[in-house]
C-alpha cells in the first residue's frame, strides 16, 4: 500500500501537482456555484407557486372536488359438487362517523346515545379510536348492526350529518367447524401480508385467505378492484352522483369435488374423537370428503377472534387448529399389507400358494434373541398364505416378506404408491410424510439401517409415516389397479358465465399393474377382509348393499415386544390408533376412503364402521340422485 | 485492524466522533434533515406509527453503513476500486440471466435470504472507478482518456437501462460525468458535447424513445391536457404546494394530502406535502439544509489530500444534489416525472443505505488524513 502511494506522488514526472490541485479546486467551486444557482431556481419556482399564484391554487384546492374511491370486488363463492353454497358473502352493517364532517361531535354522540342505538361503551371506544386515526377517514362507532337498527337509523339519518351506515360484504361459512379443514378461512390482512400483495388491487379489501383453499386460491377468489370518481367538498363529503365508475370484477366462483353430504356424515361419525376421514375418487383424484377432527368455527376468525377463544384453541390438547388430513402423520400400520404383498408377488418373493408358519411370533433367521410378535398371541396357524395373511392381518407373514424383500426394494416400490411424496392437493399446506430407506436414514439420522427396522416396516410401523390423504390415495390406486392422480378439491372454476373444468393430472411415480393375476390376488383378499367370517372388517360391513374391499390397521403407539399390551392399563393418549382404508364398488372403484381415529383401539371395530357409514351414504346418495334425475327428465316429456 | 487503521493507533484524547471518524458538521446536517423528514413523513403517511417505525429501522441500518464506510481509510477502497467495479459489472450481467423480476423490472439478485440490487453498488463504484482512473493520470484528461472514461460510464449505464431502470441509470451516468467535469475536461469539449447532444436529441425522440416515455414529456409540457389521467399527479402536487402559501396550512392540516388527492404522497411526492403544510418557509428551510450538506461536501472535496478523494467527494456531493434537484423539480413541475425519491425524506427506497454509505465515504475522506510533510 505504501509502495503504491509512493508511485502516485513520484511515478509520473509530467504530473504537475500544484496546477492539478488548482484545476480541481476551481472545478469544485464552479460546481458548487451551479448548485446554488439551481437551488435558487427551485426556490423561485416555489415562490411562484406559493406566493405569486397562491390565491389561484388556494381556490383550486378548495374546489378540489374529484376524489377517487376504490370499490372492493366481491370474493368468489365456493360451492360443493352439487352446487350447495359452502362459502358466501354476507352484508354486515356498521355505524360510522367522519369526525371532520360533524360540527359538534359531543352533541352528536349525546343524541346518538339518546336514540338507544349506541351505548356508553361504544362512545368510550370511539373516543379512544379517534386518537391516532387518519383524518377524513370514517371511524366505526358500532359494528354489526341488526336489520332493525339499520332501519331505525335510516329514518333519523338527516338529523346526523357526518354519521352514516356502512355496508360491507363479509365472508360467511354456513357449515362452520364441519368444513373448516377443507376450506380454510379468510381473516384481516396483516402487516406481513400487506408486503406480499398487490396493494393497489387490495386497497378496498380488508380480508385475505389465511389458510386452506381460501389461501391457495386467493388470486382467483379475490377479483379486481374497481373505482369511482365522485365530487366531494373540502370536508370530504360526497356530492351528487359518481362522475365515472369502473365497477370491480368479482373473484371467480369455485366448484369443489367435495360432497357436503358425505362431509357431514364423516364429521358426525367422528363425533368427539380426534382423527381424520378422507374420501377420494381414485379415478381422477377428486376429494369427496376431507375431515379433520376436532374442527373449529372459521367464522370467528373472519370477524376477529377474541384472544381468550384463540388461546383456548391454541392450547387445547386436541389441537383443533391442526389439519390432520393434510399434516397429520400416522404410521400406516397394517393398511399397507396388501401393497407389500403385491410387491412380493411382482418381485417373485412369494406366490399365492407359498406359506409362512405363524406360531404367534417371528424371529430373524439366526438371530433368535429378538422376537417379533403377532398381534394375535396364538398366531394364525402354521400355514399362512398371502390371502389369509391379508384377511386376518397376520404380522409374521409380512415380517418374513419384508425381511426377504429388503428395505430398499420395499421403499422404492412404495414410492410408486405415493408414500413419502406430496399428493399435490390444492391446499398448499400438506406434508409429504416419510417413506424410510437406507439412504434416508443415513442422511437424516446419521446412523446405519438395522435389519430389525425392515421387519417392522413390513407391518407399517417404525419410521414410516403418512397422511390420511396419502393412505386414501394408495388404497384407491391398488383398487383401480391404474393411474394415481394428484388430489384436487377444486373441480371447476367460473370464468364470466362459463364453468371451466380442472383437468386432473397423474402423479409422477406410478406402479406398473400389467400383471393382472398378481393384482387380483391382493384385491380379492381385500374384499374378503369385509366379507369372510375371519375378515377383520367383516362386522362393520355386515349386510352392506354393495361390495367393498379394504384393510384394517391397529397402530401401536407403545412397544409391544416385551410386555403384554393391555388397552385398559395404557393411558388414553398412548392407546392404539384405529385405521381403516378401503374402496367400493369392489369391481369398479369410485370411492376410496381412509379413516384414522386417534387412540381409539382396533381398526376393525373403531375405524371400519365410519367407513361403512360413509360408503352407505355415498351409494344411497347415488341412488337418490339417479332417481331425482330420472324424475326430472320424465317431467320434461 | 492493524492493516488499515495504523494511523489512528493513538486514541487518547480523541472524542467518540473522532474515534468513529465522523464529520460533525455533515452529521449535524444529516440529522436535521432526517428529523425534519420524519415529521413530514408522519403526516404524509396518514399518521401511521408503523410506517414511521419501519423508516427509523431503515435509517438505523443506513447509519451503520455510514459509520462503517467512514471508518475505512479511503486509500483502502482506492486500492480495491477496479475490483469492486469489475464485480459490480459482473453482478449486473448476472441480473440479466438469473435476476428476480420485481414489478416488471429485472433488478434483484438473491443470495439466500438477502436480496439486493447490484445497481446500488454501481452508484458508488462508477464515480470511484473514474476517480481512480483519473487519479493515476495527468489532468486535465486527453482525448484517449476521455474515451476510456466514456466506456467506463457507458457499460454499467446501459446494463442498468435495459433492466429497465431509467432513474438509476441517469443517476449513475451523471455521477460518472461529474467526475469527468471535476477532473477538468476543457470547456471546448464541454461546449462541443453540448452541441452534439442538441443535434442528437431529435434523433433520440423519433427513433429511440418509447411512446410511454414521450407521453411523459407531453404531460410535463401540458399537464392540464389530461387532468385526471397522466397529468393528475403533477397537477395535484402543484395545487398542494401552491395552496400552502407562505406559511403553509399547518402540520397534519394539508387538505390535499390528508384527503388523498395527492398520490404517492409518502414516497416520491412527499415534497408536496411539505410544501402544503409548511409553506414557502418550510421549503426554504429544507433547501437550506440540503445546501448546507452539499456545501460541506464541496468543502471536504476542496480540502481533500489527493486527486482520488477530491474527485470522489465532489462526485458524491453532486450526485446527491441530482437526487434533490430531480425530485423537487419533478414535484414542482419544472422537470418531467422521473421516479426518484426525495433523499432521506421519502418513505422506503433501497437507495437510503447507499446514500448514507456515500456520506460515510465523504466523512472518511475528511477524517482519515495523513500528516504530509510541508
Amino acid at each position: 500500500m505504501l509502495k503504491s502511494s509512493t508511485r502516485y506522488s513520484n511515478g509520473h514526472s509530467f504530473k504537475d501537482h500544484y496546477q492539478e490541485r488548482k484545476l480541481l479546486i476551481s472545478r469544485s467551486i464552479i460546481a458548487f456555484a451551479v448548485v446554488v444557482v439551481m437551488l435558487c431556481a427551485l426556490l423561485i419556482r416555489s415562490w411562484h407557486l406559493q406566493v405569486v399564484k397562491y390565491e389561484d391554487y388556494q381556490t383550486r384546492s378548495n374546489d378540489n372536488r374529484i376524489s377517487i374511491q376504490p370499490l372492493p370486488p366481491k370474493r368468489g363463492l365456493i360451492y360443493d359438487r352439487n352446487g350447495i353454497l359452502l362459502a358466501e358473502n354476507r352484508s354486515i352493517y356498521s355505524l360510522e362517523i367522519i369526525p371532520e364532517q360533524v360540527d359538534d361531535l359531543e352533541a352528536t354522540l349525546t343524541r346518538l346515545l339518546s336514540t338507544g342505538l349506541i351505548e356508553e361503551k361504544h362512545k368510550k371506544k370511539f373516543l379512544k379510536d379517534l386518537r391516532g386515526q387518519r383524518r377524513f377517514k370514517s371511524i366505526a362507532i358500532k359494528s354489526r348492526l341488526s336489520e332493525q337498527e339499520v332501519a331505525r337509523f335510516s329514518v333519523d339519518r338527516f338529523k346526523f350529518p357526518g354519521v352514516r351506515i356502512e355496508a360491507r360484504l363479509v365472508r360467511f361459512y354456513p357449515f362452520g367447524a364441519e368444513l373448516v379443514h377443507a376450506l380454510g378461512y379468510v381473516g384481516r390482512i396483516n402487516d406481513r401480508e400487506l408486503g406480499q400483495i398487490d396493494q393497489a388491487n387490495y386497497k378496498a379489501t380488508r380480508h385475505i385467505g389465511k389458510v386452506g383453499l381460501e389461501k391457495f386460491y386467493e388470486d382467483q377468489l379475490h377479483g379486481t378492484i374497481g373505482f369511482r370518481r365522485v365530487e366531494i367538498d373540502v370536508q370530504g363529503r360526497v356530492i351528487g352522483k359518481p362522475l365515472f365508475e369502473k365497477p370491480p370484477v368479482p373473484g371467480r366462483n369455485l366448484r369443489l369435488s367435495l360432497d357436503i353430504r358425505l362431509q357431514k356424515v364423516a364429521a358426525a361419525a367422528m363425533g368427539v374423537d380426534r382423527g381424520s376421514v378422507v374420501a377420494i375418487d381414485p379415478r381422477n383424484g377428486e376429494v369427496l370428503a376431507l375431515v379433520s377432527n376436532p374442527g373449529y368455527d372459521p367464522n370467528e376468525f373472519v370477524t376477529g377472534i377474541s384472544t381468550a377463544n384463540f388461546k383456548k384453541l391454541m392450547n387445547s390438547e386436541d389441537r383443533p387448529l391442526f389439519n390432520r388430513a393434510l399434516r397429520g402423520l400416522y404410521s400406516p400400520g397394517s393398511t399397507i399389507k396388501p401393497h407389500i404383498g403385491w410387491i412380493g408377488l411382482e418381485k417373485g418373493l412369494i406366490t399365492p400358494q407359498s406359506t409362512v408358519a405363524d406360531p404367534g411370533y417371528w424371529v430373524i433367521p439366526n438371530e433368535e434373541e429378538r422376537v417379533y410378535r403377532d398381534w394375535n398371541r396364538r398366531g394364525h396357524g402354521l400355514k399362512v398364505d398371502l390371502n389369509m395373511a391379508i384377511i386376518e392381518s397376520c404380522d409374521p407373514y409380512f415380517y418374513d416378506l419384508a425381511y426377504r424383500m429388503g428395505i430398499d426394494t420395499l421403499s422404492k416400490n412404495m414410492l410408486d404408491f405415493g408414500f413419502g411424496q406430496y399428493t399435490g392437493i390444492d391446499m398448499g399446506e400438506e406434508v409429504p410424510g416419510i417413506m424410510p430407506s437406507r439412504q434416508w436414514k443415513r442422511d437424516t439420522r446419521k446412523i446405519p439401517w438395522f435389519p430389525g427396522e425392515t421387519v417392522i416396516t413390513g407391518i407399517g410401523q417404525g419410521y414410516w409415516i403418512a397422511t390420511p390423504l396419502q393412505l386414501a390415495n394408495a388404497i384407491g390406486q391398488l383398487g383401480i389397479g391404474g393411474t394415481r392422480y394428484q388430489l384436487n378439491l377444486v373441480n371447476e372454476y367460473q370464468v364470466e358465465n362459463e364453468w371451466v373444468k380442472v383437468i386432473p393430472e397423474p402423479s409422477e411415480k406410478q406402479a406398473d399393474f400389467s400383471n393382472a393375476a398378481n393384482l387380483s390376488v391382493v384385491q380379492r383378499a381385500m374384499r374378503r377382509v369385509t366379507q369372510f367370517p375371519r375378515g377383520t372388517a367383516k362386522t362393520a360391513f355386515k349386510d352392506s348393499q354393495y361390495q367393498s374391499a379394504g384393510k384394517t390397521g391397529t397402530v401401536q403407539l407403545v412397544t409391544q415386544a416385551e410386555e403384554k399390551y393391555d388397552a385398559n392399563k395404557v393411558a388414553k393418549r398412548l392407546r392404539d390408533n384405529a385405521v381403516y382404508v378401503g374402496y367400493a364398488p369392489y369391481d369398479k372403484p369410485e370411492i376410496a376412503v381412509a379413516i384414522v381415529v386417534e387412540n381409539a383401539g382396533h381398526g376393525g371395530s373403531e375405524a371400519a364402521p365410519i367407513a361403512r357409514q360413509l360408503l352407505d351414504e355415498y351409494f344411497n346418495n347415488k341412488k337418490s340422485d339417479r332417481m331425482a334425475a330420472k324424475m326430472a327428465s320424465e317431467e320434461k316429456f | 485492524m492493524a492493516l488499515i487503521d495504523y494511523d489512528n493507533s493513538d486514541r487518547r484524547g480523541k472524542s467518540l466522533p473522532q474515534q468513529l471518524h465522523l464529520d460533525l458538521p455533515l452529521l449535524a446536517g444529516l440529522l436535521v434533515l432526517i428529523g425534519f423528514g420524519l415529521i413530514v413523513l408522519y403526516s404524509a403517511s396518514g399518521e401511521s406509527q408503523a410506517q414511521l417505525n419501519r423508516q427509523v429501522v431503515r435509517l438505523a441500518i443506513a447509519f451503520v453503513a455510514m459509520i462503517f464506510l467512514a471508518w475505512i481509510p479511503p486509500r483502502v477502497y482506492q486500492k480495491w476500486t477496479p475490483f469492486i467495479f469489475a464485480a459490480g459489472v459482473l453482478l449486473l450481467v448476472a441480473v440479466i440471466f438469473v435476476g428476480d423480476k420485481g414489478k416488471g423490472a429485472q433488478r434483484w439478485l438473491e443470495f439466500g435470504v438477502i436480496r439486493f440490487q447490484p445497481s446500488e453498488i454501481m452508484k458508488l463504484a462508477v464515480p470511484m472507478m473514474l476517480a481512480w482512473y483519473f487519479s493515476e493520470r495527468a489532468l486535465p484528461p486527453n482525448v484517449k482518456e476521455l474515451l476510456v472514461a466514456a466506456v467506463l460510464i457507458a457499460v454499467p449505464t446501459l446494463l442498468i437501462m435495459i433492466q429497465p431502470d431509467l432513474g438509476t441509470s441517469i443517476l449513475i451516468a451523471s455521477s460518472g460525468v461529474f467526475v469527468i467535469f471535476l477532473a477538468g475536461i476543457s470547456w471546448r469539449w464541454i461546449g462541443s458535447l453540448a452541441a452534439l447532444a442538441l443535434i442528437y436529441a431529435p434523433i433520440h425522440w423519433f427513433f429511440v424513445m418509447q411512446d410511454y416515455q414521450k407521453q411523459r414529456v407531453f404531460t410535463y409540457l401540458d399537464p392540464e391536457k389530461d387532468p385526471l389521467g397522466s397529468g393528475y399527479h403533477i397537477i395535484q402536487s402543484q395545487i398542494a404546494i401552491g395552496s400552502g402559501g407562505l406559511r403553509g396550512k399547518g402540520w397534519l392540516e394539508g387538505t390535499q394530502s390528508q384527503l388523498e388527492f395527492l398520490p404517492e404522497r409518502n414516497t416520491d411526492f412527499i415534497f408536496a406535502v411539505l410544501g402544503e403544510e409548511f409553506g414557502f418557509l418550510g421549503i426554504v428551510m429544507l433547501l437550506a439544509v440540503y445546501l448546507a450538506i452539499i456545501g460541506r461536501g464541496f468543502f471536504i472535496a476542496v480540502k481533500a489530500q489527493d486527486t482520488f478523494t477530491r474527485l470522489l467527494a465532489g462526485a458524491i456531493t453532486l450526485t446527491f444534489f441530482v437526487y434533490v434537484f430531480v425530485n423537487i423539480g419533478m414535484v414542482t413541475g419544472v422537470l418531467p416525472v422521473v421516479g426518484l425519491p426525495l433523499p432521506l425524506v421519502s418513505y422506503g427506497g433501497t437507495s437510503m443505505v447507499t446514500l448514507m454509505a456515500s456520506f460515510g465515504i465523504l466523512m472518511g475522506i475528511q477524517t482519515h488524513k495523513k500528516l504530509l510533510p510541508g
